[in-house]
């Protein structure tokens, strides 16, 4: 479904600056695949993501989703294949738009835009059934503007915009890192829930080694800009923390010690 | 009596600029740019508008070539800004600046052009029987009706809430597939094609265009904008065009107000600058004032529109 095939991204290059964030990074998601992504900062992970996403383009290598090469295709092009939830809940909506014209925007993803009304009353009818089943009480609240709602609200609402119109990959980068862990643990399980009901192919980075080995069907580590560490089926469901700090130290030659805070 | 002469006088005046008023809020509240071309654009309509009925050209037809010639100066800033990657508000000053020499190339490299005793788009009204100045407010009101129909359900369309998610949220908007560039373009050619359009009526008004007709304009469209939004208030967007054109038509009576008490015409620049710098504090203000409204924001409504 995905295939990342021996990717490079060096930001600011010839410069004082300079700084190689991936390296010969090659991965493939076969449908359904569900893939945690762990790291230190600055390991590459959400570089990862967002060369997938188009957000710029990587210097060498190619990407194909679903048998399209979209290597060189620009960010809104790729939109028609990819549902998206960033770490920042501000950055998944409209805020001054209504929780209906947002959700309107996503079901026409990678439509052209016409001159047709934004928004249906069948639509929002069938907003209304899904947003329902988020258990957050948006149903009712279709007109409020989404700069109303709490960060949990939004990054819920995201997830539901993302995976509107089936994605051929669904990228959670971070999504529960800036709420708060009841919030956080309420967006997994919605996430779960979205990801299981569509069998999604899903990038999830995250933080939190226990959602990494909780959530998804495959574990990748990241260290440097590389991947160290690809673990899947069985084998994955046998993991610990401590497996899997020990395997990061062996890995990276690093003490793993500093993001053992991230752990709770 | 020469009060209700005044008064007439500032809301045709006021009706005309509120054309450019809208145009203004395009940009500056949907794309959320301060665009500056407009001090070109509003000039360039004037000018071509002028040059036309000069040569003979039907005041109707004349006027709709001022608003295309708008729609491409706003062309011109967008690909300024979108395809050479300059930051807008530099972009919109070189298309102001270009747009100065153009005008006067358009006015036989003169700086002003005379429509006195040419047939106008007022002629006609003022031949059913409708003084100077009625005519000039009515055309003007069925222009703003007619332009708030269009922009009411454009902006409803597909194509009109993906401009208004590109100005709220570029990230979002690319992520749900919109060409952010494609919309900062369009929503620049329409906010300056209003822009042209309005700078034709107020040449035809006057009866004359000027090359240094739009000096200045930015900061009265931005007043007439917050002016409308903070009095008159932008619950939908419904209201928000009609508070746009009350704010035009207040700020008229304001400044017709200030000159009949005796304020030099050559302050009223700077008098603009300093009504706009306090409306632009005013919600900074507001915050730090003791809350003493009895009336708390509805939760649930639609809330105060950004």
């Amino acid at each position: 479904m995905l295939k990342i095939n021996g990717i490079h991204k060096t930001f600011n290059p010839g410069t004082a600056i300079e700084n190689v964030v991936l390296r010969d990074v090659t991965l493939a998601l076969r449908p359904g695949d569900y893939v945690t992504v762990i790291g230190g900062n600055g390991a590459g992970k959400s570089t990862l993501l967002n060369s997938v996403a188009g957000a710029f383009f990587v210097d060498a290598g190619s990407i194909v989703i679903d048998g399209t090469d979209v290597t060189k295709l620009p960010e809104h092009k790729r939109a028609l294949f990819l549902g998206r939830v960033f770490q920042d809940p501000m950055t998944g909506t409209a805020t001054n738009m209504s929780i209906a014209e947002n959700l309107a925007l996503a079901y026409r993803r990678g439509q052209p835009r016409t001159l047709r009304w934004g928004i249906t009353h069948k639509e929002r009818d069938m907003y209304r059934v899904l947003l329902k089943t988020l258990e957050l009480g948006l149903e009712n609240r279709l007109s409020a503007k989404v700069g109303l709602l709490s960060g949990g609200q939004r990054q819920a609402l995201t997830l539901l915009m993302a995976t509107l119109k089936e994605p051929k990959v669904l990228l959670l980068d971070e999504h529960t890192a800036a709420l708060d862990p009841k919030t956080a643990a309420t967006v997994l399980k919605i996430s779960d829930k979205l990801i299981g009901e569509n069998s999604l192919t899903t990038m999830m980075v995250t933080h939190n080694m226990k959602d990494a080995i909780a959530y998804g069907n495959r574990l990748i580590m990241m260290s440097a800009g590389r991947i160290v560490l690809d673990i899947s089926g069985e084998d994955k469901k046998k993991l610990t923390v401590e497996d899997l700090i020990a395997k990061f130290n062996v890995a990276s030659g690093e003490d793993f010690a500093d993001d053992q805070s991230l752990l709770s | 009596m020469h009060y209700l002469y005044l008064l007439q006088g500032a809301v045709s005046l006021g009706l005309l600029w509120a054309v450019m008023t809208i145009g203004v809020y395009i940009t500056y509240r949907i794309l959320d740019i301060a665009d500056l071309s407009v001090e070109g654009t509003l000039a360039t309509g004037a000018a071509l508008c002028a040059r036309l009925i000069t040569e003979g050209c039907n005041p109707y037809l004349a006027t709709v070539a001022a608003l295309l010639a708008g729609c491409l100066g706003g062309l011109v800033t967008g690909i300024f800004h979108t395809k050479l990657k300059i930051p807008a508000i530099l972009s919109g000053i070189l298309t102001m600046i270009a747009c100065y020499s153009v005008n006067i190339r358009i006015m036989w490299n003169k700086a002003n052009v005379s429509l006195l005793k040419l047939d106008t788009v007022y002629t006609l009204f003022e031949r059913l029987g409708l003084s100077a100045r009625n005519a000039v407010i009515l055309l003007a009101i069925l222009f703003i009706i007619a332009i708030c129909f269009v922009l009411y359900w454009f902006f409803g369309t597909e194509l009109g809430s993906a401009i208004r998610a590109t100005g709220n949220n570029h990230s979002m908007a690319r992520a749900q597939g919109i060409n952010t560039n494609r919309m900062l373009m369009l929503g620049l050619v329409i906010s300056n094609g209003l822009v042209g359009l309005s700078g034709a009526l107020i040449a035809q008004n006057q009866s004359f265009a000027d090359a240094g007709m739009g000096t200045g304009s930015i900061v009265i469209g931005l007043a007439s904008v917050i002016i409308g939004e903070v009095l008159f208030g932008t619950k939908s967007f419904r209201r928000t065009l009609l508070s746009l054109t009350l704010g035009a038509v207040l700020y008229r009576i304001i400044i017709a107000f200030v000159l009949e008490l005796g304020m030099p015409a050559s302050d009223l620049k700077l008098f603009t600058a300093i009504t706009v710098a306090l409306a632009l504090t005013l919600p900074m203000l507001r915050a730090r004032l003791p809350r003493k409204s009895t009336v708390s924001p509805d939760p649930k409504g639609g809330g105060p529109d950004a």
